[in-house]
């Protein structure tokens, strides 16, 4: 019929009108500051420097200094000043730790590059997405106290990676105990054995090289 | 009475004289339909209710339309570099002047000077019986011209298909 | 002003005459010679003020409206459930900066705003919105109240050329091509009721539409078959004019930047928008005026009710439809709005024209004559509508969704 179209399309929006006030299903709109959004569990914004206690967070930041990521991040949003001094990780090694850590929350883009390349997972994303600040300079620059927090917060927004990450610190740190104890007993072993063991390695040569140089290749028949 | 048709003339005449004054054509044509809305004020202070609705409704609403957008589609030519010589001009001003003072003249002297008193206005339902009756032939052909100007208009602006055979 | 005298008549109810009571007792103690003047000052800030909350609260209700047809709840911040929101706008527009570019017109680009809303507010004037309740009445009110509503296509042009913007002008003559175009079956569909109510004032066409057929019906226009097809023609040319979804191609907001409205900011664009609220309005106003029996109550029962409350009740409704439909259609194209009402609302119109003429002069008809003049006037409503969509779809296959659910 005629215009039946245009009656259906009318339905379709009373039957929203009058759907969205009893049919929760329908009505789908969160009310967002008081009901906080479920994010799923691979959305990630802007980092967080990562330390091993809540209670301690500058005394056990795992960030090191190193300024890989202040090189590699592309909008250079981190600025990093090593500490003159060292001090203890976690795991009682002397370590330079960052003075200043800053990131530029108005610069940066989220890219995750720089926990990409931190070598000591020190630096995570975090899934802060709200920031606002009434200071636009000073207020979204945030400096290391804002940005330390604690393993445990990690666990609690990705605990799949962050599992994987505890997982991976943890062999890694038994592996270098092993390797000390080994290095430890190698040392406390008699004199004795150096010989031997001198021989059992002994330097090999170069193998000669064998590519030889490819033939010619054929000239290209004429057209 | 006499003020206020004085008042109105002036509301009327003083938009057409700086219409034609103005060097910009879109304010010439505003300007012109604050001398069509003053002539529509002065219809209702004669008491002629639906001529000045009708005027309002027409011009205002679409021959100051119409001539907008003649305005707006004409390209313009180069004349407003080129005031045109004294002389012409005198000629032309001249002219009109005699014109409207010859007009005025006739009017003023040749004929009977109405009432200032407006007359009772003529009840709508008279109004649409006498331009039915009486006066049908004129509103038939005013509409028949009308239709023709409308009919030429297309004939000007249709695009030209050109001629069967021509080449490509 | 004399008010009938007969004890059991609906229009003696204190309600019922509590705003002229109001008004008398306002000026009742004014000399004779300002009461005029006075009453009608009166009138006009009533207006100004009714209208102007009307506004305001229509963006609300738009805005909710609109959010719950499409599942969300709209503003509910400002305010129990956001009803202060029109007055947080109303400061924002107020607070912003104005800017008027450097190439601008300065005089035009200022006028067009306060031209356009000056024109919007003049129609009301005419409306009876209530037994005994108009501002000014004339004999030539439906003339009255198009010649000022078509002036606002001047202020248009004005606000399109005055920007100094291609894009605004250019905009702005395709809001006139389609205000021009909708101007003709909107008079179009007035005149029948004209020759019918054989009255252009506009209390003589609501007084003409009181009583009821078979003590139930109303002698509304709307409610006859002449009537209908020219109720559904004034909509939608009412939708056109001022400028409402689907018909809102001269500020399509979401791909043309506004049209003319390009180079407004503040208040002055806040002003457009009202313009076009009260527009939109007006005109509906006027079509409860014209085809919906204006004040007169659907029943002899509900006649208790006041007349303004009456016409109050019927102009929500008719905005509230306006919301509706833009909350449903999508935009027509400015080909297909242009088709729309030269290949079909035109000669709809026309065709109407002749129905309403027959419907005049077939008042006196009853008994089974009046069977028959109801059935040839419907069947003058229906074949032209649908020989004219079949012609104008004709070509036009069911649309084909590949990726829609069916
Ligand atoms: S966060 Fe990682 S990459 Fe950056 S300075 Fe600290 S340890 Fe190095
Ligand atoms: S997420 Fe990207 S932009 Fe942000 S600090 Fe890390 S590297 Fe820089």
């Amino acid at each position: 019929m005629l215009g039946k179209g245009l009656l259906q399309g009318l339905a379709v929006t009373a039957k929203n009108l009058v759907g969205s006030y009893h049919d929760p299903a329908r009505y789908v709109t969160q009310e967002y500051p008081e009901v906080p959004p479920k994010l799923p569990e691979a959305y990630r914004n802007f980092p967080f420097l990562v330390s091993e206690t809540a209670d301690d967070p500058m005394g056990t930041l795992r960030c090191v200094a190193c300024q890989i990521c202040e090189k590699e991040c592309p909008p250079q949003c981190i600025y990093i000043e090593k500490s003159k001094d060292k001090k203890p990780d976690a795991t009682g090694k002397p370590q330079i730790y960052p003075a200043v850590f800053a990131i530029d929350t108005a610069v940066c883009m989220s890219c995750q590059i720089c926990v990409e390349v931190c070598p000591f997972d020190a630096i995570k994303m975090d899934q802060e997405f709200a920031i606002a600040a009434t200071d636009r300079f000073g207020g979204l620059l945030l400096n290391r106290e804002q940005l330390a927090k604690p393993n445990a917060y990690y666990h609690q927004i990705h605990p799949t990676e962050a599992a994987e990450v505890d997982a991976r610190l943890a062999a890694e740190r038994r592996a270098a105990e092993e390797k000390a104890r080994l290095a430890a007993a190698a040392k406390a072993a008699p004199k004795a054995a150096a010989p031997a063991s001198a021989a059992m390695s002994p330097t090999r040569t170069a193998p000669a090289p064998t590519a030889a140089v490819p033939p010619p290749a054929p000239p290209p028949s004429s057209p | 009475m006499t003020t206020l048709l004085a008042v109105l003339a002036l509301i009327c005449l003083a938009p057409a004289v700086a219409a034609v004054l103005v060097r910009n054509l879109i304010h010439s044509a505003l300007l012109f339909v604050l001398a069509w809305l003053g002539l529509a004020a002065f219809y209702l202070a004669l008491g002629a209710e639906f001529v000045a609705f009708a005027q309002a409704l027409v011009y205002v609403g679409g021959v100051s339309m119409v001539a907008l957008f003649a305005v707006l589609l004409t390209r313009p030519g180069r004349t407003d570099l080129l005031p045109p010589p004294s002389a012409a001009r005198a000629v032309g001003g001249l002219a009109a002047v005699s014109l409207v003072a010859s007009m005025l003249a006739s009017s003023l002297f040749w004929s009977r000077l109405p009432s200032m008193e407006p007359t009772a206005p003529i009840p709508l339902r008279r109004l649409g019986e006498l331009l039915a009756g009486p006066y049908l032939v004129a509103v038939l052909l005013v509409g028949l011209i009308l239709t023709v100007a409308l009919i030429g208009g297309l004939l000007l602006a249709a695009p030209r298909r050109p001629a069967e055979g021509a080449d490509a | 002003m004399i008010l009938a005298v007969a004890p059991a008549s609906p229009a003696d109810a204190w309600l019922e005459r509590a705003p002229l009571l109001l008004r008398d007792a306002l000026t009742g103690w004014l000399p004779d010679a300002l009461r005029p003047w006075v009453s009608a000052l009166l009138s006009i800030a009533v207006i100004l003020g009714v209208f102007g909350l009307l506004f305001a609260y229509m963006t609300l209700a738009e805005r909710k409206l609109l959010g719950r047809m499409q599942n969300r709840p709209g503003p509910n911040r400002t305010g129990p459930f956001g009803l202060l929101q029109p007055f947080a706008d109303a400061i924002k527009a107020l607070t912003k900066e104005d800017i008027v570019p450097r190439a601008a017109d300065r005089v035009l680009h200022f006028l067009a705003p306060v031209v356009l809303v000056a024109l919007s507010l003049l129609g009301l004037a005419v409306i009876p919105f209530g037994r005994n309740l108009v501002a000014v009445e004339l004999e030539a009110a439906v003339l009255y109240f198009f010649a000022a509503g078509a002036a606002t296509e001047l202020s248009i042009f004005m606000a399109g050329w005055a920007s100094r913007n291609k894009y605004s002008l250019l905009a702005a003559m395709r809001a006139l091509a389609q205000l021009i175009s909708y101007e003709v079956p909107l008079l179009l569909s007035v005149v029948p009721v004209v020759v019918v109510a054989g009255s252009l004032s506009t209390t003589g066409i609501v007084a003409a539409q009181g009583g009821w057929a078979a003590g139930i019906w109303p002698h509304w226009h709307a409610l006859t078959p002449w009537g209908f097809s020219a109720f559904a023609v004034f909509m939608i040319a009412a939708l056109a004019e001022s400028n409402r979804s689907p018909f809102d191609l001269p500020e399509a907001e979401s791909e043309l930047i506004a049209g003319h409205l390009t180079e407004y900011s503040g208040f002055k664009y806040a002003l457009f928008f009202m313009a076009e609220y009260l527009g939109m309005a007006a005109l509906s106003a006027m079509a409860v005026t014209l085809f919906l029996g204006g004040w007169q109550a659907p029943l002899g029962l509900l006649e208790f009710v006041p007349s303004y409350a009456w016409f109050g009740v019927k102009l929500l409704l008719l905005l509230l439809g306006f919301i509706w439909i833009r909350a449903t259609f999508p935009r027509l194209r400015i080909d297909q709005l242009t088709r729309l009402s030269w290949k079909f609302l035109v000669p709809l119109a026309l065709v109407n024209l002749l129905n309403g003429g027959f419907w005049a002069a077939t008042a006196d008809w009853s008994g089974p004559a009046a069977a028959v003049r109801w059935l040839v006037s419907a069947l003058l409503v229906v074949v032209p509508f649908v020989a004219l969509a079949r012609s104008l779809a004709a070509g036009y296959g069911p649309r084909t969704y590949r990726y829609a659910p069916s």
